[in-house]
This record gives C-alpha cells, sequence and structure tokens, in this order.
C-alpha cells in the first residue's frame, strides 16, 4: 500500500507524458459524455417533472431503473451498434474515442435526466401554485424552475461526471483499451492488475480519485462563490 | 438559462468533437490480438520499429484469441494475430481470412505453487504432470475463456485422458484473461496453465513458480491473418498486407526474435519464407 502512494507520487512528479495522455483522454471522453448527458437529460427530467401525461409514472420508474444499468451491457450494446456488421458501422466509431463517449452518454443522460426529474419535481411543489396562476408557457417555467434549483442540480452535474469517469465496462468494449488511443484512466487500471502490476494499478487509482477530487472542489468553490453572489 | 449560454455550451461541444478528428490523420490499421503479445511488451518493442518504416500506426486491441478472431469475423478489425491453429483453419475455412501465416511461436508452461502437493516440480511430461494434479485434487485454474491458451490446456486434460468440468470441486473456471487468472491462481496457490511471456512479465506472482515446462507439447504457435476484404469490402487491405509482410520478413523477424524479457527472449521467429 505504501509503496502504491511512493509510485502515485513519482508518477505525478515526473508527470509521464503517457499518463498525461491517459488522463486527458478519460477527461475528452468523460467530460464531453457529461455535456451531452445535461444537454439531453437536464431537459428531458425538467419536462417530466412538470408535466402530466399518460404513461408518466412508467417513464420515472424506467429512467430511474436507468441510473443502475451495468456498463458492461450499455458496451456490448453499443459495440453491437457501432460494429462494421452492425447498423451504425458505417460511421468508423469503434475503438475510437466518439464511440465511448456515445457509450458513456447513454450512461449520464437517464442518470442526469432521473435526478434533474426530482429535483425539479420538489422545486415545482414550491412554486408550481405561482406559476400556474401567471399562466407561464412550459419554456418559460422550465427555464425559471431550472434556474430556481440551479445549486441543487449540480449534484447531478457531479453524479454524471463520477458516473462517466469511473466506468470501466462500457470504454474498454468499445473504446478496445488501445495504447495512446483509447486508453483511459480505469482501462490503465485493469490492465496494469492484469498484469499482477497492483501498485502501479493502485497508483493509477489514487490519480483518478484526484481527478475526481479536483473535479468536485472546483464545482464547490464555484458554487458557493455563486451562492454568497446570486443566492 | 438564455439562448446565449446554449450557444455557448453548443460550441464547447463542438470544439471538443473537433479536437478528437485531429489526432487520426494518421494512415492506420486496427490489429485484434491476444493479451500475452500485448502485456508482454512485445508490440511495444516492435510497432515502432514498423511505425517509423511504413508510417502506419497500428492499433491493437488486446484479448482472449476467441473474441480476437470473432472481432474479425465482425469485420472490425484489419489483421488478426492469435495463437489457436485450430480456430484460426476455422477462421479461414469460413472465408473470413484468405490464408493464415506462421510468425512465431512460444511456450507454454505449467505454474505451481511451490510447496507442490502434486509433487510435478521438474517434470518435463505435461500429461504426466496434469494427471497428478488430477489424482491429488489439487486446486487448478482454469481460464474458461476460450482463448488460445484455454483450448490448449483443454487439449492438453483430453491427451492426459482427464475429464474436467467445473463440477469438480478443484476444478476451477475463471473465465478471465490470462492476467486476472494468474492472480487467481497466487491468492490460491492453484496450479495453472500460462504462456511464458505473460508469466515472465507477471508480478504478482506470490508462491508460485515454473513446475514444468520444455515438453515439445507445450509449443505455442501464432499465426497472422488479413480479413478478408472480399467480406467486409473496409478492410485496409494494402497497410494490413504491409503489416503482414513486413513481421515475416526477415527484420521483422529479428526485431520479434531481439526482444527480451528479464533476459530471457520470450517470442522466437518461425516464419517460412
Amino acid at each position: 500500500m505504501l509503496s502504491a502512494f511512493n509510485d502515485a507520487f513519482s508518477l505525478l512528479e515526473t508527470l509521464d507524458a503517457n499518463l498525461v495522455g491517459i488522463v486527458l483522454v478519460s477527461l475528452q471522453v468523460s467530460l464531453t459524455a457529461l455535456l451531452v448527458g445535461c444537454l439531453l437529460g437536464m431537459p428531458l427530467g425538467a419536462f417530466i417533472a412538470i408535466q402530466n401525461f399518460p404513461g408518466r409514472q412508467g417513464l420515472i420508474v424506467v429512467l430511474n431503473s436507468l441510473m443502475g444499468v451495468p456498463t458492461v451491457i450499455v458496451g456490448v450494446v453499443i459495440y453491437l451498434l457501432l460494429s462494421r456488421s452492425g447498423p451504425l458501422g458505417d460511421l468508423n466509431w469503434l475503438f475510437t474515442p466518439k464511440g465511448m463517449i456515445l457509450a458513456q452518454s447513454v450512461l449520464t443522460t437517464p442518470l442526469i435526466a432521473a435526478l434533474t426529474r426530482q429535483i425539479i419535481e420538489d422545486g415545482w411543489r414550491i412554486h408550481g401554485e405561482t406559476m400556474s396562476a401567471l399562466r407561464l408557457p412550459i419554456a418559460a417555467k422550465l427555464k425559471w424552475l431550472v434556474w430556481d434549483c440551479r445549486f441543487s442540480l449540480s449534484i447531478a452535474l457531479l453524479a454524471g461526471f463520477a458516473r462517466a469517469i469511473s466506468e470501466v465496462g462500457a470504454v474498454m468494449i468499445v473504446g478496445g483499451n488501445i495504447d495512446r488511443v483509447t486508453r483511459t484512466m480505469t482501462t490503465a487500471i485493469a490492465l496494469e492488475t492484469s498484469k499482477g502490476d497492483l501498485p502501479l494499478a493502485l497508483a493509477l487509482g489514487l490519480v483518478l480519485l484526484g481527478v475526481v477530487l479536483l473535479a468536485n472542489l472546483m464545482t464547490a468553490i464555484i458554487k458557493s462563490f455563486a451562492e454568497r453572489r446570486y443566492g | 438559462m438564455n439562448r446565449r449560454f446554449i450557444l455557448k455550451m453548443s460550441a464547447v461541444a463542438v470544439l471538443a468533437f473537433s479536437t478528437i478528428g485531429l489526432s487520426h490523420a494518421q494512415k492506420s490499421i486496427t490489429l485484434s490480438s491476444t493479451t500475452s503479445t500485448e502485456q508482454s511488451g512485445l508490440f511495444k518493442h516492435l510497432l515502432p520499429a514498423f511505425e517509423k518504416k511504413t508510417g502506419i500506426q497500428v492499433k491493437v486491441v488486446a484479448v482472449g484469441t476467441g473474441q480476437a478472431l470473432d472481432i474479425g469475423r465482425r469485420g472490425d478489425a484489419d489483421v488478426v494475430m492469435v495463437h489457436d491453429k485450430v480456430a484460426e483453419e476455422k477462421f479461414v475455412s469460413e472465408g473470413f481470412a484468405e490464408k493464415r501465416i506462421e510468425v512465431m511461436y512460444n511456450d507454454f508452461v505449467l505454474i505451481g505453487p511451490k510447496a507442490d502437493p502434486a509433487k510435478i516440480s521438474g517434470g518435463k511430461d505435461i500429461q504426466v504432470a496434469l494427471q497428478r494434479v488430477a489424482n491429488s485434487k489439487s486446486t487448478f485454474i482454469s481460464r474458461g475463456d476460450k482463448s488460445g491458451t484455454h483450448a490448449a490446456e483443454l487439449r492438453y486434460w483430453k491427451a492426459a485422458g482427464v475429464e474436467v468440468s467445473a463440477t469438480q470441486s478443484w476444478y476451477k473456471e475463471t473465465g478471465s484473461g490470462m492476467g486476472p487468472a494468474l492472480n487467481t491462481a497466487s491468492g490460491m496457490n492453484a496450479y495453472i496453465l500460462s504462456d511464458r511471456a505473460t508469466w515472465l512479465t507477471f508480478k504478482n506472482r506470490g508462491d508460485l513458480a515454473i513446475l514444468v515446462e520444455g515438453d515439445p507439447k507445450l509449443f505455442n504457435q501464432y499465426g497472422v491473418m488479413l480479413v478478408n476484404p472480399g467480406k467486409h469490402p473496409h478492410v485496409k487491405k494494402a497497410e494490413g498486407q504491409a503489416f503482414i509482410d513486413w513481421i515475416i520478413s526477415s527484420e521483422g523477424q529479428q526485431t520479434i526474435g531481439s526482444y527480451k524479457v528479464e533476459g530471457q527472449q520470450s517470442f522466437f521467429p518461425n516464419a517460412k519464407k
């Protein structure tokens, strides 16, 4: 364990070019998947929160269940879709970062949608009557609610990022763990573990933890700053 | 939440995607191969030499032989390099490749605990050793993943006249790659069949050591195949063929032979000229 910490620090000290590349691929893929997840998931979640339509309860149950879909299953499904013998084979996205982004977006979107739905619904309970009385159009209601709940919604953002950056099942299958192309922090950890180099695997794990910690720290700082200013 | 904000976010998305496109200008092929060749470090030794000479980047997807062949079958790789002659010949007879070319070999070794409850240490006969493991009901870890090593292991059990199945408590199928299976064996102090290259680069050995080696039956041949462009028209035929031509050329073969792990040669080139 101790040697793992030493390894992690010497990895950081030398700022090994390979390691930087791996971290960059991880961030590029997971942040883009987070962005896609927000652009799709937040409006979807907010819409379900305030709109009544047949099958709404069923959709909520499905959405909540999709938060727990095994990443490997998403990996296999996206693999079959993107494979040259599959329906989207012509895109040539298999074993590329684009394919990995697609797979991780499938993971982040329902998670962000489900959390957004709950948060906005709670906000709706408080402000719903006022808004209905004002007879605002639905788009205006959604804007107001999302803006009002923006600090609570940051947890959906962080959860989506955590789901993407920490998963290994989908990126391993769709990305193929190709050195310098699709190798991420998690697939590198899996690789070093299977080579029996447990200290290096643990060291990489600590680097991953550091990146997640940094992301959460930044969010917390922005949030407290914004709350003081606009809260 | 105004329109300008959404526009900004979209711009970020477009930027993020455009940087992805940049890294793919170079000529490249996808090679599906086995964990043993990748994890032993052979490709890190081999591919830069090829890339320097031809400018073609080789992207390696390292999985078990069975899965590597499946990737080729689906048309997701241009070249396949694996080690299971029977499965490779089936691949050719199904028309997914026009021919199989032998490249190099390494060998399997029987690994086990230094305490050696089955008393096989120093033996030269894999069949006798496996019979003793079975008779003493010593724990044996099987890959159980349709890899080349798994197929070889099952052939050795058959030749030794031992029927193995997961219902026997001493025989455990992990369904995982060579490294994870070795981790399991190391944790359980069990016997396991491994290719030499993976064992040499494996670090978490615990109390395990090589107990049986040198039986000519433990010979492990690697073959390389270009995925048939007749089946999958998008296969990069010229670049893939350039890789195959190079790896069986005297330069490629010498590069394979010069690769050493801990001072030991791991792969022995034997392409027929």
